[in-house]
């Protein structure tokens, strides 16, 4: 069985992000770049479930800038078996990414896609379910287990509340939450094997997808900070402070 | 302009969230039409018909909306979907199951998570973990969008819609719902909740965790945990506040062992005082409290207890 996974080139997500003094966007000029956790996640299961002589083979995607093969270099470190980069220097949105993705999936046909839930610098939280929208497919987002069985697969997610079980016909597109695995560390053998696994470059022309955006993003500023705190001697002063001060309680 | 707000709801109540939404949803502009749609949930249709804002209650009351199945409700929001400018949910695990499909399924680029409305078509949304607040503009002839239920306040009631009947849309039969396991507790649910005490790493063990337990029934508050805490497994998932599990704005947090890793931050620095007790009088977490003690938590969790008298 063949399997889709993503990743996403973010900013180290450990990083204290800037916003440019013009208001156009973040800093991203000689900072840290790393790939998404949530879909660090998403590749992880996908080597587990090959490892357990479930999937047969890994394909990972990642759509941005030619340094996105690092990205993909790192996922096939991790035991990925070919990558395919989607590049381009214009900003793609969460529906373009889907629109992307599904033009790979018509080609490559897996039976499963795995990725993030969401990534960490836009925070959208869109791109899994969008995809499986525009595949017809269905969906579990937030997982924190999946069981193939056969033609459908068993699914528990992390609802707001617990959790919650479903079952998904296969194909199906699932996005990994945090709990769904701990992924590995890459060692330098499997860099080094993985230099040699092979890299396809295309374009989004070349798969027929429009990525034009959809949203204009008129300015982006830092939060309103916080008014400075006090530090208070102990929990009498504090108890005090709660209730005459700030009267919360 | 006509929107439409999907309520998130357990067939009698509204969920905290989405009165919120009513209100991110009157700030548009237009008549708020609210959809319920679950098995057995004319009650919630009721309660919603209420709520202040409110024009006009579609109720979908069917077997297979239980568990609020993405597939299926995406499809019954597409099925009235040519009749709203703008379609809201609460981003909430609720929210962002199915609006990202429902979107999709319009060609429409869905904006997330919004915490302010600057026009019918611009909205302010937070990205990077709440660090950078990103003012967009959508060119879709359909806006959907889901709402930062902390950024606006909830809807107040003395509302009185008129309640209809929707007709089901067929079951797409791609997945089934096979039940939910909840964390069964006594205190307020923390997105709803005044106040919150939370636990960290610092917390040391499931059994040391519980020693938040006392403080929070003197204080009515719920009890909340940072990602080290739920990784540890001191604590259930659900627990979890922070830029990918709950984000929450109580009146007073009381964050206790927790350093204040920016994905902790992102998810409770909007509440209005912030209490922070950790040993390390380094720790990133002080830079937005309100108030904060350098002590040992053992001794001044305690100590709070009975100072609370």
């Amino acid at each position: 069985m063949k399997v889709l996974v993503t990743a996403k080139r973010v900013i180290d997500p450990y990083v204290k992000v800037r916003v440019k003094s013009d208001g156009t966007g973040v800093e991203t000029a000689n900072i840290k770049m790393t790939i998404n956790p949530f879909c660090e996640i998403a590749v992880e299961q996908a080597v587990r479930m090959k490892e357990a002589g479930i999937v047969t083979e890994i394909v990972v995607v990642s759509i941005g800038p030619l340094q996105c093969q690092e990205t993909i270099r790192t996922a096939m470190a991790m035991g990925a078996d070919r990558g395919i980069l989607v590049e381009t220097a214009e900003e793609v949105q969460p529906l373009a990414v889907a629109k992307v993705l599904k033009a790979i999936v018509e080609k490559e046909q897996p039976r499963l896609v795995i990725m993030g839930k969401q990534a960490i610098d836009d925070d959208s939280n869109q791109c899994g379910q969008m995809l499986a929208a525009l595949l017809g497919w269905p969906q579990a987002t937030h997982i924190s287990n999946v069981t193939l069985n056969g033609d459908s697969a068993e699914i528990t997610r992390e609802i707001d509340g617990g959790l919650e079980k479903l079952t998904v016909k296969v194909p199906a597109v699932v996005t990994a939450d945090l709990r769904l695995n701990e992924p590995r560390y890459v060692t330098l053998p499997n860099i080094m094997k993985a230099k040699k696994k092979p890299l396809e470059n295309i374009k989004p022309d070349a798969l027929g997808v429009d990525i034009k955006p959809r949203l204009k993003t008129l300015k982006v500023a830092e939060p309103a900070s916080r008014s400075a705190g006090v530090k208070v001697a102990d929990v009498a002063e504090l108890v005090a402070k709660l209730k005459n001060e700030a009267r919360v309680i | 302009m006509a929107i439409l707000v999907i309520a998130e709801h357990d067939g009698k109540n509204l969920k905290p969230g989405t009165a919120n939404t009513i209100t991110a949803a009157t700030k548009i502009g237009g008549d708020v039409t609210v959809l319920i749609a679950g098995q057995g949930c004319a009650d919630a249709g009721a309660t919603a018909a209420k709520v202040a804002g409110v024009s006009k209650v579609l109720v979908a009351d069917a077997a297979h909306y239980a568990g609020a199945l993405a597939e299926n409700m995406a499809a019954l929001v597409l099925s009235v979907a040519k009749n709203y400018s703008h379609i809201v949910a609460p981003a909430t695990g609720f929210g962002k199951n199915f609006m990202p499909r429902v979107a999709a399924l319009l060609d429409v680029q869905q904006i997330s998570d919004i915490s302010g409305v600057v026009s019918a078509d611009t909205f302010v949304r937070p990205t990077y973990a709440g660090n950078v607040m990103a003012t967009v503009q959508s060119s879709d002839a359909i806006k959907v969008i889901t709402v930062r239920a902390t950024a606006f306040d909830p809807a107040g009631d003395g509302g009185s819609a008129a309640v209809e009947n929707l007709a089901a849309a067929a079951d797409a039969g791609l997945s089934k719902f096979n039940g939910q396991e909840l964390t069964k507790s006594a205190r307020p649910e923390l997105t709803a909740a005044r106040i919150i005490v939370s636990g960290g790493r610092g917390m040391g063990s499931a059994e040391n965790f519980k020693i938040l337990e006392p403080l929070a029934d003197k204080l009515g508050a719920a009890v909340g945990a940072s990602r080290a805490a739920v990784d540890s497994g001191f604590v259930p998932n659900d627990y979890q506040v922070g830029q990918t599990g709950k984000i929450v704005a109580p009146e007073l947090y009381v964050a206790v062992g927790i350093s204040g890793a920016i994905q902790h931050l992102a998810g409770m620095k909007d509440s209005k005082v912030i209490v922070a007790i950790n040993k390390d009088a380094e720790a990133p977490i002080f830079s937005v409290a309100s108030y904060w003690i350098v002590d040992d938590l053992f001794k001044a969790v305690p100590a709070m207890v009975s100072e609370l008298g």
